[in-house]
């Protein structure tokens, strides 16, 4: 059985006064203990609010929440906030993508990883301090007793991820989200951040779900791809099998657009048209549809199922998929 | 001669303080020393991290900065000492792209609005209806329906605005273009989009770009040259070819390493050079080379002390570093480890750190045992202290050094 | 395999479907602003009892059934020293101690409190706004000269704010003498400061915006980016304040007639006056006092919560 198996999760914002914005409309996957599963999709596609809806970190009030999440037999979309809190830390950690504002600036780095420590393991005094002190060196903080002392403010921008990445692991948690972890730091700060993210995972077998909009970071580090539009899943497979094979039209579009570092200069890039903006109720039909060039009449009828038109395993939600005779060499 | 040429250039911002009177307690230098010249039609990527004064050269071009050493000639002209007005003419030929698409829009115009006021600034078109005219005509190419006149920039998306900030630099027919992180604020989609637009745009109009960013898949694309900046200073500079097949500085190797590559493939097969520590503080550089402190090849002579200039390598490929040569014949040995154990101490991955560093350099493995540790004490005076970036990473350089060559003799001591 | 059907009707489908959530209207901030207003109660509310002010204020008067200063002495109205007439036919808030018509002062007052309200707004603004802009500017885009300037006029506002508000006004008064004009001076004086360095905050903040770079990037000229680029979009906080600066006004000046630095005609009342009349009767007709402090509240309110509104409507939290 899986660690983590979301089903059919959906998530709407009813404000007063607005129509209603379904931001999540039915998302499937499932996280396996020690494997790495990655959300990936653009600013809009739902995938940060998927982890807030895991971690019960939406408001409780005009938002209203659907479907399934069952984490180790509980259903964590139901459960109460205090044992909601319980798990939070102990079993689940989180990690986000600005450190600074998801760290209390007024106090120290230790007494904010001492507290955790406290709360969940019953650490307390100088036993909590040497723990804390082991965890900001295990994740390469230099000088981990002066750094405790120190404020956020004071730490550079991956000196305090891999705080948050202390404080995440604290207690040995089953499952990490990270939600766009790198996205502010620069590439040899990421790389730092990636290695110790693999090394973790290989280390202690906890399970990482990976939030991002970086297909490069996925292709180095998830076994499982999700690529999520506009609130659902398009395509799923493994890394492998996605990036050597991308069938999905956006996922396959997304791929040809990219400019690839070890490409030849002077390749063009084949952009995907339009923007996010322009896109259709998935009740109606495809939501990529508007910007597709192989849209069809069934496109724009009822919301495509995901279907397995390539391999076993290999999830897409598509009428048209892209396949290897229609296949442009990415 | 080159279309625009910088030579020496400086930015060094005054750190002030004081109650009353404003008193400069030390500068950052955010560009310390750049020379660099762009042939017309061609296209010069400047990269490097956040920090490394990439945008403040960008900006100082255009002297929307103080210049405070050097010049900046543009056809013939330096503007560095430009007087005011003069510049103000000349900032029709030199344009610029912002990289917030929506911040560089004053919200309150329209469109129409925003586009003709430089028009009228610097007396293009003779009335309004002809400069609409030209107005339409560019908004068409940069691929925006025309009813986009009287819309505000709110009410666009993301792409199309970086579109307008395109227009709004081409109606004034500039030569040159700097495009400052153009990309980088636009959805994975998107970027593409606008990529193409500027490469077409190059070519039908035969401009002159200075393509400024951080993603180095992004420049390679489209750039023609590419300058590595790291600290304020040039530490690389080559053809876009040339420096994918063969990055010869240190920085640049690590950075190129660093770069995620969208295929499992190149990721799994790829070894990274991971780096210690941060970038230290621009108000505070390393003497010497500024990469010294952060360098796998740091040496005990020279690096700490001396500023190594950046030399032509041959085919336009210039490097600025002591050691060079000897670092590709490897005569010279990796001082510092490059693999997981630049990012994590713990003693369980200790292991692998023997494993690497003798896999890298076999051939020196106890001969500079010796020296190795040597280094380091030698470049502590370089990081003077009070502050705290440049005191955390001699601290953590100074810790990690030493622990991977005393695991590369093998025998760990505590 | 999927039959394709007629383009054009594939086409139309799509269009139908897309919910694109662009707009092609071209509508400015301002008027986005003027929409979320008309949708929020608050601003309705405050829109309504402010309207219902001005009504009062500017047709009141002629309205008034009896002279503000008309006394009726009559027997039954004063039959003993100490008895007010209470509410009744042809006088709707009673009699004074003077005997005159509460309701017919009442109104005259109304116009008076709005002049005084308005008078002082507009002082603090007008001149707090061309400091604010001078300052500004000068920050912005003075240069090392600028800035110099701008230190100079900003150490002078401080000054004047850190004189208590009500000192400085009756300082001013007592420099002026007794008088409608003194009130409003007074009050308005007190406000410079305040909108002074309010804009010149805004304009700070704006200066430092990308689109000004831009702007300068294009090459406008440096008296034309303040105008049509930094100061349209620092004056939100800025009429957000005057709109909040009347309902404080308007106590003020009620403040300074209390304390008798007020207008001392009978034949023109204002609120202020009115309540620091009414305080030695208090005990023996609370309503006397009653009429020109509801007066005050009720229009204070209507304007703060104008205000409030404003300031939610134009926040640019809320684009979009």
């Amino acid at each position: 059985m899986s660690l983590l198996s979301v089903e059919e999760l959906s998530v709407t914002f009813t404000a007063r006064g607005r129509k209603d914005a379904t931001a999540v409309d039915g998302v499937s996957f499932t996280v396996d203990q020690g494997q790495v599963v990655g959300l990936v999709g653009e600013s809009g596609c739902g995938k940060s609010v998927t982890s807030l809806a895991l971690m019960g970190l939406l408001p409780r009030k005009g938002v209203r929440i659907g479907g399934r999440a069952e984490f180790d037999g509980r259903d964590l979309l139901t459960l109460s906030e205090r044992k909601l809190r319980d798990m939070r830390g102990s079993q689940l950690a989180m990690i986000f993508q600005d450190p600074l504002s998801s760290l209390n600036p007024v106090v120290p780095i230790g007494i904010q990883v001492t507290e955790i420590l406290q709360r969940h393991r019953g650490l307390k005094g100088e036993k909590a301090r040497k723990e804390a002190a082991s965890l900001l060196d295990r994740v390469g903080i230099p000088d981990p007793t002066r750094r405790l002392k120190e404020y956020p403010h004071q730490l550079s921008g991956g000196m305090r991820q891999r705080a948050l990445i202390a404080m995440a692991v604290a207690c040995a948690p089953r499952l990490l989200i990270a939600d766009e972890p790198t996205t502010a730091l620069d590439v040899t700060i990421q790389a730092q951040i990636l290695e110790l993210l693999k090394e973790l995972v290989d280390q202690e077998g906890t399970a990482l779900l990976m939030i991002t909009h970086d297909l490069g970071v996925v292709a180095g580090l998830c076994d499982e791809v999700n690529v999520l539009y506009a609130g659902r899943a398009v395509e799923s497979a493994g890394r492998r099998e996605l990036f050597a094979h991308p069938t999905h039209p956006y996922a396959h579009g997304l791929l040809g657009s990219i400019p690839r570092l070890d490409a030849p200069r002077g390749e063009p890039l084949n952009p995907i048209r339009g923007s996010i903006n322009d896109k259709i109720a998935w009740a109606d039909g495809c939501a990529f549809a508007p910007r597709c060039d192989h849209y069809t009449m069934e496109c724009l009828t009822g919301t495509p199922e995901l279907t397995e038109p390539r391999a076993a395993g290999h999830q897409v939600r598509c009428v048209n998929p892209v396949l290897p005779t229609a296949e442009v060499p990415a | 001669m080159s279309l625009l040429e910088l030579d020496d250039v400086k930015v060094h911002f005054p750190v002030k303080k004081g109650l009353f009177f404003d008193r400069t307690v030390g500068h950052v230098y955010a560009v310390d020393g750049v020379s660099l010249s762009i042939e017309a039609g061609q296209t010069y990527g400047l990269v490097g991290e956040s920090g490394c004064g990439k945008t403040t050269l960008g900006r100082a071009v255009l002297r929307l900065n103080d210049i405070t050493d050097g010049g900046v000639v543009f056809d013939g002209t330096d503007l560095a000492k430009l007087p005011g007005e003069e510049m103000r003419a000349f900032r029709r030929r030199l344009q610029m792209v912002f990289q917030d698409p929506l911040g560089s829009l004053n919200p309150r115009q329209n469109i129409e609005s925003i586009l003709s006021e430089g028009m009228a600034a610097h007396g293009i078109g003779k009335d309004q209806a002809e400069r609409r005219e030209k107005i339409k005509a560019i908004l068409a190419k940069v691929g925006l329906p025309s009813n986009a006149l009287s819309r505000y920039p709110h009410e666009f998306s993301g792409g199309q605005r970086q579109r307008i900030g395109i227009a709004r630099a081409l109606v004034l027919e500039p030569d040159v273009i700097i495009c400052d992180e153009p990309v980088s604020a636009l959805d994975v989609s998107v970027q593409a989009q606008v990529i193409n637009l500027l490469e077409e745009l190059q070519e039908s109009l035969g401009l002159t770009y200075l393509v400024i960013a951080h993603d180095l898949a992004v420049v390679r694309h489209i750039s023609d040259v590419i300058g590595v900046m790291y600290l304020g200073g040039l530490v690389e500079e080559a053809p876009s070819d040339a420096l994918y097949a063969k990055p010869r500085h240190p920085y640049t190797k690590a950075l190129m390493s660093a770069v995620p590559v969208p295929d499992p493939e190149v990721e799994d097969r790829r070894e990274r050079i991971l780096l210690h520590g941060d970038l230290p503080s621009p108000a505070n550089p390393p003497a010497g080379c500024r990469f010294h402190t952060r360098c796998p090849w740091v040496q005990e002579t020279k690096c700490a002390t001396e500023r190594p200039p950046l030399l032509d390598t041959g085919g336009g490929h210039k490097v600025a570093c002591h050691f060079t040569a000897e670092i590709e014949a490897g005569t010279v040995k990796q001082t510092l480890a490059t693999g997981i154990e630049a990012v994590i101490a713990t003693e369980a991955v200790a292991a692998e750190a023997v494993e690497t560093s003798e896999g890298e350099a076999p051939e020196d493995g106890s001969g500079t045992g010796a020296k190795e540790p040597a280094t380091v004490p030698a470049q502590e005076p370089a990081t003077v202290p009070a502050q705290a970036g440049p005191e955390a990473d001699a601290k953590e350089t100074g810790k990690k050094a030493p622990d991977a060559t005393e695991k590369a003799e093998g025998g760990p001591t505590a | 395999m999927t039959i394709l059907t007629n383009k054009a009707d594939k086409v139309d489908r799509l269009a139908q479907l897309t919910q694109s959530t662009e707009s092609v209207s071209g509508s400015s901030l301002w008027r986005e602003a003027f929409r979320r207003m008309r949708s929020s109660k608050m601003a309705i509310i405050g829109a309504a009892i402010i309207a219902a002010f001005v009504l009062v204020a500017v047709v009141g008067p002629m309205l008034a059934p009896h002279g503000a200063t008309a006394q009726n002495w009559r027997s039954e109205v004063f039959p003993n020293q100490g008895k007010f007439v209470g509410m009744r036919g042809e006088n709707w808030f009673g009699l004074d101690h003077l005997g005159r018509d509460m309701f017919s002062r009442w109104l005259v007052g109304a116009r008076q409190t709005l002049l005084v309200g308005v008078v002082s707004m507009l002082i603090g603004l007008v001149v707090g706004a061309l400091v604010g802009v001078l300052s500004g500017a000068a920050a912005t885009l003075g240069g090392k000269a600028g800035q110099r300037v701008d230190t100079v006029i900003m150490r002078f506002t401080d000054i004047m704010l850190s004189l208590p508000s009500l000192l400085l006004a009756v300082s001013i008064a007592a420099v002026l003498g007794q008088s409608l004009t003194t009130v409003m001076i007074a009050v308005g004086v007190v406000q410079i400061p305040i909108f002074a360095r309010l804009l010149r905050g805004s304009m700070l903040v704006q200066g430092g915006a990308d689109y000004v770079l831009a702007a300068k990037a294009v090459g406008i000229r440096r008296k034309r980016i303040v105008l049509t680029q930094i100061l349209p979009n620092s004056l939100s906080p800025v009429i957000v304040q005057a709109t909040l600066s009347l309902a404080t006004a308007i106590i003020e000046a009620a403040a300074l007639s209390y304390l008798g630095l007020g207008n001392p005609d009978p034949a023109v009342p204002e609120w202020g006056v009115m309540l620091s009349q009414a305080q030695r009767f208090f005990d023996n007709e609370p309503m006397m006092a009653a009429y020109p402090a509801i007066g005050i509240i009720i229009t204070a309110l209507g304007f703060t919560l104008l205000g409030e509104a404003m300031r939610e409507a134009l926040d640019p939290k809320l684009r979009g």
